[in-house]
């Protein structure tokens, strides 16, 4: 006789708590095959401007800890993915149909690219300030600083490596996120979810939507309070459109990039702000 | 005669050598443009200076043309040391004709002459010397090793400082490898041709810069021209807000410098001689045509009443009259329509309240004036606190504690620059740590250097001009995707689908 398995509820991920849409509505997530797993939650475009709204409250905070702190934050998630794989192996295989090994190596690849972000944190500054030699008597120096609330959204062919690699380089630096999760894999971000909940990331630091880009991504696009917008996993959507809805407010825009996007220093810096502080140094 | 009246000291125009008219400047020769040309006036005495080719389309593609061929057959093959000595070359010609331009930016801008002479030129030449030293260390931008440059750069710039805008697009862009095409301001151009005439001497191989004149339609067809591959504009945030949009999707590479409404923030504890002055520098520097002005003050309440009757007595010194005397503080401004545009918000700023002092001076008969004006009693919701005024106008608003600066401070969609005046070092350091602004001026305001990177946050445009960050703006990485081919509808062609290193 076989047990009968309680199946989870996936629900979407906002300020730290795990409601369902607002809109009340959700939709089938199934297998290669078509074979129903769960239904995911739908998100509104309620939903995400509360994430935006809970991105835009954890800012000062998670922008305003450490290099070091925050490294270790996110230092730990990998620690987490590590004790959950058998999960992420389970859905990765459940959802992209692939084998057992493949899936393995997607969570393995995930874990080491987050290990290599969360380096950066106390980093990256070094790598992309300096102080700047003016002819007079100051002191300047331009460091970089996190841009604020970035929206994502995730690659949309990849269950869990596809969203590590976008979200990681937007949080090393400080900024908060809100992500749109892939549509049609959306199961290993909520259970990402699950980890940075019970981890030291602060409530609203990630928040994740579930639902169709198509609907979502144009509310973010617009969004005044969005500072940027990363596009990687865009590529079927109007995502010159979404560009051109950017431009309101003149957000930073990374444009898509099919398949997974490489670890890069410049996936970080590229939600940043220089800035250049000077003081006078001629008095003694 | 009081301590303030100074003889007339007026620096000689006989320096200048102008022709009545002007071309276009492409492929390294002065060509007839194709548009309604228009005159140059001086904004001081409307006296015209010189009748200026305007480009149309059939303009803008023979100049792009012409930087595309200097792209492709020579500038982009040589090497970097010798792009290097071509920009020695410009600086050192700037240096020797630096009375000639310093003259020409003060008759066709307004501003007085001691700041085109003692800021705006020797910045020019700064910023070439500066950049020709990058030209063959470009492995050190930041990009790793062997960063490309991005091909043709169309460049935009303002009226506000004509030859400096111009030397912060051209330097880094050419040091970089690319080629140019730059559109001064419809109301400057004077000096930007003149710089065609040092280009010339220089010996800069035909097309690298290529300068076209003209207004705003000229500078739209230029930035969407689709055999651009990156765009360079300083101006208005509307402006720069439609260049984001009409170039979506094209993959072309933006620096947008924008608008501002920088904070300059003051506490009970500032050096208040220092204070005053840069106060003044920072809103009263040329007419407060600058994007990053300090035109909101920001002042501890227990100190205001002791700022503003200092600041004053300060305006009530300041000299307004002939750009070209050598005693003139303030000139003219830049243009009438500039005029109306101060006016109109001054009137709004009374009409909502605000209490309105304007300095004492003698307006002149002609052309476009207007006097050093302060508003007190100023607060963040009034429309001299949100939008950029672009005249000689500063709003005061007051505070009480550090918290309450920086929420005033960073209640604009602005975010170009910020000014802090205290003698506590650890509060200077964690105010600016807070201000949402590019550049931060502390204990000092209005400081430019080719070395320092210059740019907004937020709606005050993307991407930094000087230092390494400047010339990073016009480079792409070794293993950078291959640039976007040249779409006919530039709005609605996608990215070509690229492969890059990926996992």
């Amino acid at each position: 006789m076989t047990r009968l398995a309680v199946p989870k509820t996936y629900k979407l991920y906002i300020g730290g708590a795990f409601p369902r849409s607002e809109s009340g509505r959700v939709y089938e997530v199934v297998t290669k095959r078509g074979a129903f797993i769960a239904n995911a939650a739908k998100g509104s475009r309620k939903d995400a401007r509360d994430a935006v709204r809970a991105a835009r409250a954890a800012v000062s905070g998670w922008a305003g800890a450490t290099g070091y702190n925050r490294g270790q934050v996110l230092y730990r998630i990998a620690e987490l993915l590590e004790g959950r794989r058998v999960q992420f192996v389970d859905e990765i295989r459940a959802g992209e149909g692939v084998s057992e090994t493949v899936a393995q190596q997607q969570v393995d690849s995930a874990i080491d690219v987050w290990v290599w972000y969360a380096g950066w944190a106390d980093k990256y500054v070094q790598v992309a300030g300096n102080t700047n030699p003016v002819a007079g008597p100051y002191f300047n120096i331009s460091t970089p600083e996190p841009t604020g609330v970035v929206a994502v959204i995730a690659p949309q062919d990849s269950s869990l490596l596809g969203l590590v690699s976008v979200l990681a380089p937007v949080l090393v630096s400080g900024n908060t996120a809100v992500v749109v999760a892939s549509e049609t894999l959306p199961l290993s971000a909520i259970s990402l979810s699950e980890i940075l909940a019970t981890s030291d990331v602060p409530a609203g630091v990630v928040n994740v939507l579930t639902g169709s880009p198509a609907e979502i991504a144009p509310w973010l696009a617009s969004h005044a309070d969005v500072n940027a917008l990363d596009l990687a996993g865009a590529e079927a959507l109007d995502w010159i459109d979404l560009q051109i809805a950017a431009a309101d407010t003149l957000k930073r825009v990374l444009p898509p990039e099919p398949g997974i996007p490489a670890p890069s220093v410049h996936r970080i810096t590229f939600f940043t702000e220089t800035k250049t502080v000077w003081h006078p140094k001629g008095l003694i | 005669m009081t301590f303030l009246d100074y003889a007339p000291a007026p620096e000689s125009r006989s320096i200048l050598h102008l022709k009545k008219s002007y071309g276009l400047f492409i492929n390294g020769d002065f060509v007839d443009g194709h548009g309604t040309p228009f005159t140059t006036i001086s904004p001081a005495d409307e006296s015209p200076i010189a009748q200026i080719a305007s480009a149309n389309a059939q303009d803008v593609d023979a100049a792009v043309a012409a930087a595309r061929r200097a792209y492709e057959t020579t500038w982009s093959r040589m090497s970097g040391s010798d792009r290097g000595k071509y920009l020695f070359r410009i600086a050192r010609l700037v240096q020797e004709r630096t009375r000639e331009l310093a003259v020409a930016e003060s008759l066709d801008n307004g501003k007085p002459i001691k700041e085109s002479r003692d800021v705006d030129v020797p910045m020019v030449a700064a910023w070439f010397f500066y950049y020709a030293g990058w030209a063959d260390k470009l492995d050190y931008a930041g990009l790793g090793a062997g960063p490309r440059p991005l091909g043709v750069a169309a460049q935009v710039i303002p009226w506000n400082f004509p030859l400096m805008m111009l030397a912060w697009k051209i330097a880094p862009a050419l040091a970089a490898g690319n080629t140019v095409v730059i559109k001064p301001a419809e109301t400057t151009p004077l000096s930007a041709l003149i710089f065609a005439e040092i280009l010339q001497q220089a010996d800069l191989p035909a097309g690298v810069v290529n300068i076209i004149t003209g207004a705003g339609d000229t500078g739209s067809a230029l930035v969407n021209h689709p055999d651009v591959n990156k765009v360079a504009f300083t101006g208005s945030t509307a402006v720069g807000r439609a260049i984001a949009k009409s170039t979506a999707g094209t993959g072309k590479k933006i620096t947008l410098e924008l608008g501002g409404k920088a904070a300059n923030i003051v506490f009970d504890d500032a050096p208040m001689d220092q204070a005053i002055e840069g106060i003044v520098n920072g809103i009263f520097f040329n007419q407060g045509h600058v994007c990053c002005a300090g035109s909101r003050l920001l002042v501890q309440e227990n100190v205001h009443d002791e700022v503003i009757s200092r600041l004053k007595q300060r305006l009530s010194t300041l000299r307004m009259g002939d750009p070209l005397d050598k005693n003139t503080d303030i000139g003219a401004i830049n243009s009438r329509a500039q005029l109306e545009r101060i006016r109109t918000l001054s009137d709004v700023g009374e009409a909502e309240g605000a209490k309105r002092w304007s300095a004492q001076c003698v307006i002149p008969d002609k052309g476009f004036w207007f006097a050093p004006t302060i508003f007190t009693g100023v607060s963040t919701s009034h429309r001299i606190a949100r939008e950029e005024i672009f005249g000689p106008v500063l709003s005061v608003l007051t505070f009480r504690t550090p918290a309450e600066a920086i929420a005033k401070a960073n209640n604009t969609p602005y975010g170009l620059s910020a000014g802090i005046w205290t003698d506590k070092g650890s509060r200077i350091l964690a105010v600016a740590d807070k201000l949402k602004a590019g550049v931060v001026w502390a204990n000092t305001f209005n400081r430019f250097d080719p070395s320092s990177p210059f740019g907004g946050y937020k709606e005050s445009g993307y991407g930094r001009e000087g230092g390494r960050h400047g010339l990073a703006a016009y480079l792409q990485a070794p293993s950078a995707l291959p640039m976007v081919e040249p779409a006919a509808n530039p709005a609605r062609k996608r990215r070509n689908s690229t492969k890059g290193t990926r996992k």
